[in-house]
């Protein structure tokens, strides 16, 4: 199969044409995952952008972005496939007499019936996908191993019909919160890239990216104080989403330049918790 | 092909420091080795880590040993094809024979060679000043040369000669200096704001200077014994393995950092256990629903999940100097995965004992309510010296009624008495009226009833006595627990 992408150089600078600022371990990470032809398990603190890494490879590459969202009690049929069983009955019913038995037990296990769900539509594809499992963490211990087979594979096999092998390798993406140990299994099969918070410079980019309007000023100043911020020993340490929402309530305020002041009294769009807040409040005016 | 020497070396060390990595990852890493050029040390770096590091805890310990196994080979230092040694190996080892032969603090020629320390820590401070990063690179190279006085062959990790060199430079100072310098620098007065901003802006350039001395001092030791010997003086634990008895202060924030993720994992696990953990009865309802889909056959029965009663948990810990980074760690443990217990209280004694459940209601923050334990819990009675029986005493007379059948106790403490009373018969009743009652000892097994150790003594009228030394076998034990 052709490689997607030339060089890691290439990866960045075209996430960069869809508004995505990677540093050098993701897009490294995203060359690696075409080139070794394997998934991506993307790790990270919630809000640094995970989710919408893989919805920028998808645009980038004008692939289809198929999602697949995981939910505690997520199973085969709502992830893999299911039968249509109400068109099998109908199916069964409609000719009663013509048909031998044999002949409709064939016929009702072939792909009319079946009802392709995200990850059996992602390997059937003709066109190139970028398939996204999101927060994979939801789901039990036991229904990861239903990704497995499709993860190192490319493939699902379905008892009555055999084994379907993907037409293209698609792109995969998984995004994990951590809120449990993945399986050693499922891991093995992955590369894996943790995203974190961005460093000063990217912060700053990418408020100026994602801002329309901001003054450079007023971007470092921010992209500083979230970084004097994310130092302190807090419940939740603001997200870049945060940052964001943060700087695009400066600029509808009209501020130019952050003060003490105002910064206090705007903490609470970037922290979420009342004990963060007077703890941060309490840590920007001290200086010692 | 050296490469793939180096590469197996390096192998063998990540699992020799305690990394799980399988033969699949393995020939990942080989992989992708092959589409990434070594040239490029950062891609090189995010590749390996990508095939062969799967939990972010690791990272650190990843990037030390790439360090000491990658650091001669980069952009700066060109590996040669044949994998003879290169120019810069060879400087390197001129060097170290140049000290070898003067003694310490006199380098070769050079630009840099002619300065005095003064100049030196002048040029610093410009340098950290405007944040320009290959003059603190130089700077870094230069001051490793000329005050860590490096003596080839010496089997150490670094740290004396990162100490030494960092001392000649007097950063501890150079903070108040630079700030100083900025306010003189700036013609209007700064906010507080604006100066705390500023503030962190040095310390962090200082940081990255100073691992730049680190790396600086790495690289030579590497040029000097040898990447395998060098990554064996410098294999640390992985947090979740680091004693909390003989933890340093690093290990201790690494372990904070570690336990947050931990204790949330560990929440989401027994919350999923709790409900899925047995069948219960039928659920007749939900099942004849679901049956309509099916043209009123039930061919999908429903079942209802009981929902066990939450334990409630009283914590005794020992909080006298030995062990109280462990009394510690496990009532931030406990507290961090309060709502999986219906109650927890907390109590902690050396040779009396005080309630301090009242520290961890009144605040969210588990750091200060553990602050507030080490400052204001009454715990001395007579000298300070930790004395089980007679704290076992006070607790069974005074909370001894609020211990019922719902109740688990844990004991912490490693049960060292200095020689009292043991009163065991407090444990042995606590016992009759109590769910569970577990000891946790944060010793090795191998120290239990030496000395004054009366481990065994309570442990008989216990349900349990594990040994408990770090957070992994913290974690085990807690997971068991509800």
């Amino acid at each position: 199969m052709k490689p997607r992408f030339k060089d890691v150089a290439t990866v960045r600078s075209g996430l960069k044409k869809e508004n995505y600022l990677a540093d050098d371990g993701i897009a490294g990470v995203v060359y690696l995952a075409d080139r070794l032809g394997k998934p991506v398990l993307i790790e990270g603190p919630a809000g640094t952008g995970k989710t919408q890494l893989a919805k920028s490879v998808a645009e980038m590459t004008g692939a289809r972005l198929i999602r697949l969202q995981c939910y505690e009690g997520l199973d085969e049929s709502k992830a893999l496939y299911e039968w249509n069983y109400k068109k099998q009955l109908l199916r069964i019913q409609a000719d009663k007499k013509s048909d031998s038995w044999s002949e409709v037990h064939d016929d009702i296990f072939s792909e009319e019936f079946l009802l392709t769900r995200p990850l059996l539509e992602a390997i059937t594809s003709e066109e190139p996908v970028v398939l996204l499992i999101d927060e994979v963490d939801r789901v039990e211990v036991e229904t990861e191993a239903l990704l497995l087979e499709i993860l190192s594979d490319y493939q699902v096999s379905i008892p009555e019909l055999g084994t379907i092998t993907a037409k293209q390798i698609p792109l995969v993406f998984l995004t994990s919160n951590n809120t449990r140990e993945l399986s050693e299994a499922l891991k093995r099969r992955c590369l894996y890239l943790h995203v974190d918070y961005p460093d000063l410079e990217r912060e700053k980019e990418i408020v100026l990216n994602k801002v329309p309007d901001i003054s450079e000023n007023l971007a470092d100043q921010i992209a500083r104080i979230v970084r004097s911020i994310r130092q302190l020993d807090l419940k939740k340490a603001p997200s870049v989403s945060e940052t964001l929402d943060w700087a695009r309530t400066l600029m509808l305020l009209g501020i130019e330049t952050i003060d003490e002041k105002e910064a206090k009294e705007t903490l609470h769009i970037l922290l979420k918790y009342q004990t963060d807040i007077a703890k941060a409040a309490k840590e920007l005016s001290v200086t010692k | 092909m050296p490469v793939l020497d180096l590469m197996s070396g390096f192998i063998v060390e990540l699992r020799n420091a305690g990394l799980p990595v399988s033969l699949t990852e393995n020939l990942d890493a080989m992989e992708a080795v092959k589409v990434i050029p070594i040239e490029d040390r950062d891609a090189f770096k995010y590749a390996l880590g990508a095939t062969l590091v799967k939990n972010n805890a690791h990272w650190r310990v990843f990037e030390t040993i790439f360090e000491v196994y990658f650091s001669l080979r980069g952009p700066e230092y060109e590996i040669t094809k044949d994998g003879q040694p290169d120019d810069f190996w060879r400087e390197m080892q001129e060097q170290m024979d140049q000290v070898k032969g003067q003694g310490e603090g006199k380098g070769s020629g050079g630009g840099m060679d002619s300065l005095t320390p003064e100049e030196i820590a002048a040029m610093l401070m410009r340098a950290l000043m405007s944040g320009d990063q290959a003059m603190m690179r130089a700077l870094a190279k230069q001051s490793v040369q000329r005050f860590a006085g490096m003596e080839p062959g010496r089997p150490v990790g670094g740290t004396y000669y990162l100490y030494r060199t960092l001392r000649n430079l007097d950063l501890d100072n150079m903070l108040q200096k630079l700030m100083d310098a900025n306010r003189e620098m700036s013609k209007q007065q700064l906010s507080s704001l604006e100066e705390r901003l500023e503030k962190d802006e040095f310390e962090s350039r200082i940081e990255q200077f100073k691992q730049e001395v680190e790396s600086e001092i790495r690289r030579r030791l590497v040029a000097d014994r040898g990447a395998e010997a060098m990554a064996k003086t410098l294999r640390k634990p992985l947090p979740e393995d680091v004693e909390f008895m003989h933890a340093s202060r690093d290990e201790m924030q690494s372990l904070k950092k570690a336990l947050y993720p931990l204790t949330r994992k560990l929440a989401a696990r027994l919350a999923r256990k709790r409900r899925h953990g047995r069948k219960g009865p039928l659920d007749f309802r939900n099942t004849v629903r679901h049956s309509l889909s099916y043209g009123g056959v039930p061919a999908d029965p429903k079942f209802r999940y009981p929902r066990p009663a939450k334990p409630e948990l009283m914590v005794v810990a020992d909080i006298s100097g030995s062990v109280a980074a462990f009394a510690r760690f496990t009532l931030m443990f406990v507290y961090a995965i309060q709502n999986q217990f219906s109650k927890v209280r907390s109590f902690v004694f050396i040779d009396g004992i005080d309630e301090v459940t009242k520290f961890f209601k009144s605040t969210e923050d588990i750091g200060e309510a553990i602050n507030r334990v080490n400052t204001e819990a009454d715990v001395v009675w007579v000298d300070g010296h930790s004395d089980y029986g007679h704290a076992f005493e006070v607790f069974f007379e005074r909370y001894g009624k609020d211990i019922n059948s719902k109740t688990t106790v844990l004991l912490l403490g490693d049960a060292r008495n200095n020689y009292h009373a043991a009163q065991s018969w407090v444990v042995k009743e606590m016992r009759k009226r109590a769910r569970h009652v577990y000891w946790l000892n944060p010793e090795p097994k191998s120290y239990w009833n030496t000395g004054d150790s009366i481990v065994g003594e309570y442990g008989a009228h216990t349900d349990g006595v594990f040994e408990c030394r770090n957070l992994r076998q913290l974690e085990g034990f807690v997971e068991n627990l509800t």
